[in-house]
């Protein structure tokens, strides 16, 4: 077993893991913080990703003894301090940016990243970022809509394919 | 997946003594292939000697018509380095192109070259450019490095420490995309120096990247897509899935190699 210490939305936790425990598996069972979900364990879906040290990747295609140390944030800490909707979360729900809501955490956490490193994407942008979140119910173009949205821009640019 | 026994190393010596002390044990890269690799129980090493705290294999160094790139380097930083994007942007978009935004934020240059994936971009660059490899004992030129699918030159405990790139003058990877695994159904870097034209292929032969020999030599006279208008590849050894069919990814090796002189930089 491996002593792990890491920050998680701001608090510093620690456990003991096996060398084969994910970062997924740390988050969900050890932290029980669930909103990280886990869709196809083969590091396709996206629905894992979180961010270590302020970057996407999927947590179930990293060890959790790899961020020992690292800064994670998850869909638990995207909310506002005063627990109100982030303006990505608000604006996926304005433009109805999800159905059964399984991808959503993953979606939320890559179009964070997204507009942090680019505020204002074009709609070309926004879809080759998502390439590693997989949605199967809204067919992406409400998802993008809130993303274009979310960065202040024209949402009624978003053509339907 | 089977248990395992975690290591960190923070140098490559330090990875290389773990390693040599382990019963069965593999290097953790980036671990983009490995990790779900061990999920699907294709592979059980005993121990994981986890190299991603070693400094000494990050960084990119462009100087006078060489980048050097350390292995653990990420996808993400080889495509985000403006100093590397203007020396050789053909590369920073080839990194910039393979999975998607968070693999590229894991997944690092030698553990795709360790791999040796068939359909992997990076050994198309590498091979394409005539690069050198160089591990913790030696340096091994591209051409002696692939050995064919997964593959390599490197000796067991052997560790990737950095790749260096001659810097071409003009270079372009075309990759037609598998939609769904993002790696390349067939890619194609094309490089263009002084004295040479280099076109290496992966995703398409059974035997992993290849050099496409007949093109180099009518592309070093005349540098132009009609230069290899006429010329095709056998589809025999080619890989053949329900993607797409030998002749299918031997005529695509054709028409990328053709998009990539075109578009050359």
């Amino acid at each position: 077993m491996t002593q792990v210490t890491m920050t998680v939305n701001g608090k510093s936790v620690s456990g003991s893991v096996e060398g084969r425990t994910l970062l997924s598996d740390f988050i969900r069972e050890g932290l029980k913080l669930t909103g990280t979900h886990v869709g196809c364990d083969t590091s396709q879906c996206g629905a894992c990703v979180v961010h270590v040290n302020g970057q996407p990747v999927k947590s179930c295609t990293m060890l959790a003894a790899e961020a020992e140390g690292a800064d994670v944030k998850t869909i638990e800490g995207m909310a506002n301090a005063d627990g109100s909707l982030s303006t990505i979360q608000q604006a996926f729900q304005d433009h109805h940016g999800l159905q059964c809501g399984f991808c959503t955490p993953g979606m939320v956490m890559s179009a964070t990243a997204l507009l942090a490193e680019n505020p204002t994407p074009s709609e070309a942008e926004i879809r080759a970022y998502l390439e590693g979140n997989i949605c199967r119910c809204t067919g992406y173009h409400n998802i993008v809509k809130a993303i274009m949205a979310a960065s202040g821009q024209e949402v009624a640019a978003v053509a339907a394919e | 997946m089977h248990s395992t026994n975690y290591h960190a190393a923070t140098t490559a010596a330090e990875a290389a003594s773990l390693l040599s002390s382990a019963e069965d044990g593999a290097l953790l890269a980036g671990g983009q292939t490995l990790l779900p690799t061990m999920k699907a129980r294709l592979a059980a090493p005993s121990d994981l000697i986890d190299i991603s705290r070693a400094e000494e294999l990050r960084g990119i160094s462009v100087t006078d018509g060489t980048a050097i790139i350390g292995a653990m380097t990420t996808h993400a930083e080889v495509a985000g380095h403006a100093e590397l994007r203007s020396a050789f942007p053909a590369l920073c978009d080839l990194a910039g192109r393979i999975g998607d935004p968070a693999v590229r934020h894991r997944g690092t240059i030698g553990g795709s070259l360790a791999n040796n994936d068939p359909a992997a971009c990076y050994p198309a660059a590498v091979l394409g450019t005539g690069a050198t490899i160089s591990t913790n004992k030696r340096d091994i030129a591209a051409d002696d490095y692939f050995e064919g699918m997964f593959a390599t030159a490197l000796d067991a405990g052997e560790v990737i420490t950095s790749i260096t790139f001659p810097i071409p003058d003009a270079a372009n990877y075309q990759k037609f995309a598998q939609p769904a695994s993002r790696f390349a159904l067939v890619g194609v870097f094309v490089a263009k120096s002084a004295d040479r034209v280099r076109v290496a292929v992966t995703g398409a032969s059974e035997e992993g990247v290849f050099r496409w020999t007949n093109a180099e030599t009518s592309l070093s006279s005349d540098f132009t897509a009609d230069a290899i208008g006429g010329l095709s590849v056998s589809s025999q050894g080619m890989i053949s899935d329900l993607h797409g069919d030998g002749s299918y990814r031997a005529n695509l090796v054709q028409v990328l190699t053709a998009r990539a002189v075109a578009a050359a930089s």
